[in-house]
């Protein structure tokens, strides 16, 4: 019995590979805050990831909460931050992009935050020109 | 005589599939492929420094408040009626509002405009839907808002597109969509949020 040719097997595999390389993204922040995001119906898709910048917004992890205490935090990049901190964020966002106009700001919010947190980071970035925003969710039917 | 030559042993290949399969599943493990999805909202630009309070003088049949309390409860008011109302509410309400097809007095006023590919129109370019929220109201109850608002005018554009065009909103060329856009513009002003507590 001649044995299969197996020979291009790699090929094969390293082609999947490069295809899941090209269609995900690495996870490029460890979460610090906890956030179950609401549902809803006209969502949209976040169609160009390189212009999206993350703010996350709920209380700390459950094994952060011993030091952190359970109260709203706001999460940008790797660590915790104060709503004001925002504009540095959002300018430091902003550097290595290309179409800076086209810039969205994504926030994923726990659905039991209170607003006076939203509302203080919305402030923050008009006052910073960064117009287009987008509140994460999942859909529902 | 010709030495005959000896084969060169080739490289035993068979485990560079078992390496590229362990690449592959570490790429599975570590990335995500979820497309993040949200409600996508435009904020309005910063208030100008000199620009005096924007209590702009609008009357008031044209405008609709909804306010949300510390509980997240929902309070619907316009010229003839104001109340709590359920979530389930507010999307005829602001349909109702926004078309105003009957051109009753008490939603807001009409007028002619003229809108390239449609021609002369009766709208109500002038309403405004006035978000109010408390600093403690749940964020739930303010994404739901928005949610059924931004379906209100989905559905007031997809009525309109379908009768003019034929076709859904989404569905239209670009400058379609602009002159429905400017039938039905989205007027949503988040003021200033105030005390709204109600009984608090």
């Amino acid at each position: 019995m001649p044995e299969m040719n197996t020979s291009s097997l790699p090929d094969l595999i390293f082609t999947i590979l490069f295809f899941f390389m090209m269609v995900t993204t690495m996870r490029e922040v460890t979460l610090k805050v906890k956030f179950t995001i609401p549902a809803g119906t006209e969502l949209e898709k976040l169609e160009k990831k390189s212009v999206v910048s993350f703010i996350y917004v709920g209380p700390p992890t459950d094994n952060l909460r011993a030091q952190m205490g359970s109260g709203t935090r706001i999460q940008l990049n790797d660590r915790y931050a104060e709503a004001r901190e925002v504009m540095d964020f959002i300018a430091a966002e902003r550097q290595g992009m290309t179409n800076q106009a086209e810039q969205v700001i994504s926030i994923k919010a726990d659905q039991h935050t209170q607003m006076g947190y939203i509302i203080d980071i919305k402030e923050v970035l008009r006052k910073s020109w960064a117009l287009r925003i987008n509140y994460s969710a999942t859909r529902r039917n | 005589m010709a030495k005959k030559k000896k084969k060169m042993p080739g490289l035993n290949t068979s485990s560079t599939a078992d390496i590229s399969f362990m690449l592959l599943i570490f790429f599975l493990v570590t990335t995500s492929m979820d497309t993040d999805m949200g409600l996508a909202r435009r904020l309005p630009k910063p208030p100008e420094p000199d620009q005096e309070d924007a209590t702009m003088d609008i009357k008031k049949r044209n405008i609709l408040y909804v306010r949300l309390n510390f509980n997240g409860q929902l309070w619907i008011e316009d010229e003839t009626t104001r109340g709590y109302a359920e979530i389930s509410e507010l999307r005829p309400r602001v349909k109702e509002f926004v078309k105003n097809e009957q051109n009753l007095s008490s939603l807001p006023e009409k007028h002619v405009k003229n809108i390239d590919l449609l021609g002369q129109c009766f709208v109500t370019d002038k309403h405004v839907v006035s978000v109010q929220t408390d600093r403690a109201t749940p964020y739930n109850a303010y994404f739901q808002v928005q949610n059924e608002l931004v379906a209100a005018y989905n559905e007031l554009r997809n009525e309109l597109s379908k009768q003019k065009f034929g076709r859904e909103y989404q569905y239209l060329k670009d400058e379609e969509k602009a002159a429905i856009r400017q039938y039905y513009p989205q007027n949503i002003s988040e003021a200033e949020p105030k005390k709204y507590g109600g009984d608090q």
